[in-house]
């Protein structure tokens, strides 16, 4: 869920909604005159608020603006989990943040704790995108950002998103060949929660993790589309079960109700467990 | 030290205006003034002694500003002030 | 007319007999718009009464001018269920000699009633009234200006005041039926020009809350009432008016329409949501003793399954068939909850008076299932603390707080908070929330409290429950 980082309100709360993440803004909405003064709420707020479990994120500038530098020293010093660099074209970009974020977490001794999220918003971005998502170790998931994208296409955004087909789907792609996440961009209309929804539901088939929302009252939404429902969970732990089953007698072939199931049944299955366990309807020691 | 203001008068924030003075003097507004006008200058002094500011006015209008916000608020307006930032360049 | 009580307000005053230090008696239903009061109270400092008590059901901002009338000793006693505004801030910092004696709305039905507190002329505002002083709450003709619905916190006075004075700014043609208050109460009949400023006695239907908090604390409250083991069919509600109060009614809704479950009535302060929810078949009945908005008022005119009724019938502790004895669920707000359980919904935390008892001490006591529904922190205020400011309803009466960093049972409940628990809901000790409070805003330094008493809080049953102190500058 995006914050602004000029908001000390907003932020003083902001986990007591359950999102999964939260992502405070010093970037797009925070003035240049007042990024100075976010910087320091963010970092404020990062070292003294208890957010739970709630990953936390922030977006900094660009290292090519006058904030960007500042920014990394002010987040990792706070303890952030997660750097989101905005408008990532390069992999050499992305080197670049790294190697800043070595040299504060040198600094305070806690080398390698900071990752690294990356927003794609162009079209050069998406055509590196595999080399983004591979150029840090630190890369724990690459995102699009539609507004900027579109406007970068010289298009612009539609409720049907026609124009996003390639770069969502090169942005699964890239971060499944890469092993990281992938993440969709935001939905501003919040009176909107039918297309919204319809949204979730698009890109959840097109194999993202998760999705970037503005205010709290997406996040139910976000919740349902992504939490398996009890048919799925059962069916899933039916399959789980055959292969316990085949292990234990050592037989190669898997069968669930007479049909055989193949390797991508397998990981469907486990991924629909991991995200029922994720989405906290079954525990997590049931499943091992 | 020149004259700078850091904040807004936003539920959860607090405007801090700072300027030169003699020692640190810090007025305060705020509707829980009765239950933590007291802290809330107390963090205010403290931010300033920790950037090395002994001589400054301060007015702050709290609109229930937590400590940390307090902090950040008071750091950037001192910053502000002074032209020295608390970060590396 | 051959026997009217049609008088002037001057000549209504020197029929009753009133004389310095007597009690006077106003109801509120007119609430922000209320022009009563203070017409009769100009009028009797005019006249050059002193030292007169001032028995209202409760007072609000609107009434500051009273402010100058304590300070001339036109008003040195003041009973009521709350105070708001400049009034209140006064009262808090010492203005009066007296202490102002605070009676939930149950309370001062009961004392009327049993004498406790004695009326010798009550002063009722009215929407429409007849010359023989039939007098009600809702329109009887085109000229009605002053709408407010139920009167049913004017009624004990009206019937057992020693005199009875009806204010109304539409005389209607006799008989005025059904009526509310009755004729053969009532002593004089004054019309003026306006008892009240009718864009702020009832708003339009509130609106929905799209505040993310309440809606979170609305759909929390509405998981307690769903999985609480009191929700079926046939169950009987109040809510209060607060966002999240209102909120939860909608998400309740949503539930009782997937379970086909019906509710036998709602109960108290009603608006436009327990109206949509009773026309639209989900409850059986209102029962009304105060109608918030013009949908409830303009519900109770016409619909027979929509009653008024009086403050002693509603809510009276010393009443075992008053309505709140049948009450199922409440749900109600805080200024303050402590780790006992007590609430406070009178004194801020800053010591300063700022709200009103109302139908709480009756309702949470009375009902099987009483909910607290209120923010963990209202900016940098703590609602949940160690111990209240000021204790309005003793602990024993709350069963369930509901925050939005998790929800508290009361220990004297643990099949509800097992019930609870079962459901997935995040069932927390009391004791936490309060800590979480302080670990997030610090601990708030002593309020600067002085000896005098300014304010006494009754219980129930007549007995005194606390004292509040004047705050020092």
């Amino acid at each position: 869920m995006f914050v602004p980082g000029n908001n000390p309100g907003m932020m003083a709360d902001a986990h007591i909604y359950g999102p999964d993440s939260i992502m405070l803004d010093l970037e797009d909405s925070v003035t240049m005159a007042e990024k100075d003064a976010a910087r320091l709420l963010v970092h404020n707020a990062l070292k003294s608020i208890d957010y739970g479990n709630t990953e936390m994120v922030v977006r900094i500038n660009p290292l090519n603006t006058p904030y960007g530098k500042k920014d990394v020293e002010a987040v990792v010093k706070a303890g952030v989990h997660v750097i989101r660099m905005p408008k990532t074209e390069t992999a050499e970009e992305v080197k670049e943040l790294e190697a800043e974020i070595l040299k504060v977490e040198q600094e305070i001794g806690c080398v390698g704790r900071t990752k690294i999220m990356a927003a794609i918003e162009s079209a050069l971005g998406i055509v590196n995108s595999y080399a983004i998502a591979t150029a840090s170790p630190r890369m724990m998931g690459i995102a699009l950002g539609a507004e900027d994208y579109s406007a970068n296409l010289k298009t612009n955004r539609t409720p049907g998103g026609a124009e996003l087909l390639l770069a969502r789907e090169q942005i699964v792609v890239a971060a499944r060949a890469a092993g990281i996440c992938c993440f969709d961009t935001v939905y501003s209309n919040l009176d909107d929660m039918e297309t919204f929804r319809k949204e979730v539901e698009l890109i959840k088939t097109l194999g993202f993790d998760g999705k970037s929302i503005i205010n709290p009252r997406q996040i139910e939404v976000v919740n349902s589309v992504f939490t398996p429902t009890e048919k799925e969970i059962t069916k899933a732990r039916a399959v789980v079960a055959a292969i316990k089953e085949a292990q234990a007698k050592g037989s190669g072939v898997i069968a669930v109700n007479g049909k055989m199931v193949d390797r991508p049944v397998v990981l469907r299955a486990e991924r629909t467990i991991a995200l029922a366990v994720a989405a906290g309807v079954i525990d997590k020691e049931e499943v091992l | 030290m020149k004259n700078a203001i850091a904040g807004t008068l936003e539920s959860g924030d607090i405007m801090i205006t700072i300027g030169p003075g003699e020692g640190l003097q810090v007025e305060l507004q705020s509707s829980v003034a009765a239950q933590f006008g007291r802290q809330i200058k107390a963090v205010i002094t403290e931010t300033l002694e920790g950037l090395g500011v002994k001589d400054a006015h301060v007015q702050a209008v709290d609109k229930g500003a937590l400590d940390c916000t307090i902090r950040a608020r008071v750091t950037a307006a001192a910053v502000r002030a002074t032209g020295k930032d608390v970060w590396k360049d | 007319m051959r026997n009217t009580k049609l008088v002037t307000l001057e000549e209504a005053i020197k029929r009753s007999g009133l004389k310095d230090g007597m009690t006077i008696s106003f109801h509120h239903h007119f609430r922000g718009g209320d022009k009563v009061v203070n017409m009769v109270v100009d009028k009797l400092a005019q006249m050059g009464f002193k030292d007169l008590k001032l028995a209202a059901s409760s007072l609000s901002d609107v009434h500051k001018p009273l402010i100058e009338h304590i300070k001339n000793g036109v008003i040195t006693g003041i009973s009521t269920s709350g105070l708001r505004g400049e009034l209140a801030d006064a009262i808090s910092r010492g203005l009066m000699k007296e202490p102002v004696v605070f009676r939930s709305h149950g309370g001062r039905g009961s004392a009327i009633a049993n004498g406790e507190l004695k009326i010798d002329v009550a002063f009722l505002g009215a929407s429409a009234c007849d010359e023989l002083g039939n007098a009600c709450g809702v329109p009887r003709s085109e000229n009605a200006k002053s709408i407010c619905g139920s009167l049913g916190y004017a009624l004990p006075d009206a019937r057992y005041a020693k005199h009875v004075v009806v204010i109304t700014d539409d005389l209607v043609p006799y008989p005025n039926m059904p009526q509310s208050i009755s004729a053969a109460d009532v002593e004089s009949v004054v019309v003026v020009d306006s008892v009240g400023d009718s864009s702020k006695i009832a708003a339009g239907a509130i609106r929905d809350s799209k505040n993310p908090r309440d809606i979170l604390l609305a759909k929390q409250a509405a998981k307690v009432i769903i999985n609480s083991g009191y929700f079926k069919d046939g169950f009987s509600i109040q809510t209060g008016t607060g966002g999240a109060s209102l909120a939860a009614v909608k998400y309740i809704r949503e539930e009782m329409i997937n379970r086909g479950i019906k509710a036998s009535f709602a109960l108290g302060g009603i608006t436009a949501h327990m109206v949509k929810l009773h026309e639209e078949g989900l409850i059986g009945k209102l029962i009304d003793v105060q109608s918030f908005d013009k949908v409830a008022a303009e519900s109770i005119a016409k619909d027979p399954l929509h009653q008024e009724v009086s403050a002693v019938e509603y809510a009276s502790g010393q009443h075992l068939g008053s309505a709140t004895h049948a009450l199922d669920i409440v749900i109600l707000s805080a200024l303050e909850v402590d780790t006992d359980f007590n609430v406070n919904v009178l004194v801020g935390s800053d010591g300063i008076i700022r709200g009103a008892i109302g139908g709480h001490q009756d309702t949470a006591a009375d009902s099987a299932l009483s909910i607290i529904v209120c923010p963990l922190l209202r900016g940098r205020i703590p609602c949940v603390v160690p111990k209240v400011t000021t204790l309005i309803t003793p602990g024993k009466s709350v069963d369930v707080v509901v925050t939005e960093y998790g929800i508290a049972v009361n220990p004297a409940r643990p099949e509800i908070a097992e019930k609870l628990k079962e459901a997935g809901l995040n069932v927390v000790d009391i004791k936490s929330l309060a800590a979480k409070a302080t670990s997030i805003i610090g601990t708030p330094d002593k309020l600067p409290f002085g000896d005098k008493v300014v304010g006494i809080v009754m219980n129930r049953d007549g007995s005194v429950l606390d004292k509040i102190y004047n705050i020092v500058e």
